[in-house]
């Protein structure tokens, strides 16, 4: 799948960019599903290819679409490549990788919002600047959603409204994002018209 | 009034550092404390140097948990326009005098998870503020301070007596160097690194961590200059019809000033953008001598900086 396109929208919706190469003692890149392709698409932009592959370390789990490159990772030759099931198993690892990094290590995200919000809040929660983390969007549009009535996490939402996994309230899918909860907000739909829930539709794939 | 609410202060103790550098020490003339303040702040010292008027920023080098006073350290100066030697020999304990309320251009970012630091010289001050108040919340730090000689390297007993393992000097005249590609790689995450000291010293760790993969962001500096002394010059001052000629050892900021237009300014040393000012018209060079403009701003040549930068040529009009 190709690069995403997203909507102009407000000020909160975080854009992203195309990763590049930079100049740095060691990488580490974290993707999910397509987002494989950006960090092979990267890597195809590196000046000096074989140091940079000896200094990266790609921490990778399938997307939540089923999409699984990981033998498009494996096959590149990183000095250490790492495949979790899921992105709940891969952020523990890289909770280790970054505790243990020093400055100087160049951060890569790829794939979807959920996989990279996460690994942005994880990174920068050690003082790193988030500006100078590279994130690039490939593969499916499903938002990890916070319900800012009783603040439990939806993941992989799909349509809007939806219903709060955790309260059972309808939600409005807002572009509102929060870099703390590497969550977007959803506000009830029906809070002034009690039962006016209008009919879910599939916005993200 | 331009450059923010005035302190009016008392000299309460004037200390003879070592050779080149004195400290002064401010109060309120009513007892009352001084406003709060954040470690790296400056306040712009006001001199009536036997009427000519002096605005120089001095970092503030106390505890910013002391609110008793402010302290500053002025390094001698003797072939620059004035202010330092002025404070030298004519500020004595008990006068009274003013200054501005504290600015913050140099902030330690709290997010950070250890400070590295490199001071050079008298580029010392900000940073005792920033451990004084790292101190008192057990902020991570390391401090790498280069000065001439073991006589001039102000505070560095204090500093090695309560930081043992922290604080790292260097002597120039021993020809000891910092060793900064090794010092910037054994770094955690997180760290941002703060310089102060000559431009040549900023310049140099600036683009060495630049080189070794540090972030924009996480990389903080301040350089305070003064005014450089250059060839008199005449602006047309728009906004109020004057036409004034800014002699050489003025800057255009005073110059504007001693016509009596108020203009904006905070640090009077080219870092903090406030003075910036629209140019109507233009036939010469404007010699930008300011931290604040990007190239493209010079390139386009709408705008100057009055603190610092001069001009050379025919015609020079302003928004002022």
């Amino acid at each position: 799948m190709s690069k995403t396109e997203f909507p102009p929208s407000i000020r909160s919706r975080p854009v992203y960019a195309d990763l590049e190469p930079r100049p740095g003692r060691s990488h580490v890149a974290v993707a999910d599903g397509e987002g494989a392709e950006a960090i092979v698409e990267m890597l195809d932009k590196a000046a000096d290819r074989p140091a940079m592959l000896a200094a990266l370390h790609i921490l990778y789990a399938p997307g939540p679409n089923g999409t699984d490159q990981w033998d498009s990772l494996q096959a590149l030759g990183a000095a250490q490549c790492f495949r979790a099931p899921t992105i709940p198993t891969l952020l523990p690892r890289l909770g280790r990788v970054v505790a243990d990094a020093h400055m100087g290590t160049q951060f890569y995200l790829a794939g979807t919002e959920g996989l990279i919000g996460q690994a942005e809040r994880d990174i920068m929660a050690t003082g790193f600047p988030h500006a100078a983390i590279q994130k690039e969007h490939r593969g499916s549009t499903v938002r990890r959603m916070q319900c800012v009535h009783c603040k439990g996490i939806t993941e992989n939402v799909a349509t809007d409204p939806f219903k709060c996994s955790h309260c059972g309230l309808w939600l409005f899918v807002r572009d509102h994002y929060s870099r703390r909860l590497a969550a977007f907000q959803g506000v009830n739909i029906d809070a002034e018209d009690k039962g006016e829930i209008p009919e879910p539709v599939v916005r993200f794939t | 009034m331009s450059g923010g609410a005035k302190l009016p202060v008392r000299v309460a103790e004037v200390v003879q550092v070592n050779d080149l550098i004195k400290r002064f020490r401010f109060v309120t003339r009513d007892g009352s404390p001084m406003p709060a303040f954040s470690g790296g702040s400056h306040t712009v010292v006001e001199m009536d140097d036997h009427g000519t008027r002096r605005l120089n920023p001095y970092s503030i080098m106390s505890d910013p948990a002391d609110s008793s006073g402010y302290e500053i350290s002025v390094r001698r100066d003797d072939v620059g326009r004035g202010g330092s030697l002025y404070l030298h020999n004519h500020v004595t304990p008990g006068m009274e005098m003013v200054i501005s309320h504290p600015v913050n251009l140099f902030p330690l970012d709290t997010r950070a998870k250890k400070y590295l630091m490199f001071a050079g010289g008298i580029g010392i001050t900000p940073f005792l503020s920033q451990i004084a108040q790292l101190s008192h919340h057990g902020g991570r730090f390391e401090l790498h301070y280069s000065a001439r000689s073991r006589a001039l390297g102000a505070y560095m007993d204090r500093l090695t007596a309560a930081h043992p393992d922290r604080v790292h000097c260097y002597f120039d005249e021993e020809d000891q160097r910092i060793d900064l590609p090794r010092i910037l790689a054994n770094q955690p995450i997180g760290t941002h690194l703060y310089v102060c000291g000559p431009k040549g010293m900023i310049n140099w760790v600036l683009d060495t961590a630049r080189a070794a993969g540090w972030p924009e962001p996480a990389l903080h500096h301040e350089e305070f200059l003064a005014p450089p002394v250059g060839d008199a010059f005449t602006v047309q001052l728009a906004a109020t019809g004057k036409t004034i000629t800014v002699a050489p050892a003025q800057s255009l900021l005073e110059a504007i000033e001693a016509a009596g237009v108020d203009a904006p300014y905070l640090c009077r040393g080219g870092a903090c953008g406030q003075c910036e000012t629209r140019v109507i018209a233009c036939d010469g060079t404007i010699q930008h001598n300011d931290h604040w403009l990007t190239d493209e701003d010079r390139a386009e040549g709408q705008k100057i900086m009055p603190c610092v930068s001069r001009f050379a040529g025919k015609h020079l009009s302003i928004d002022r």
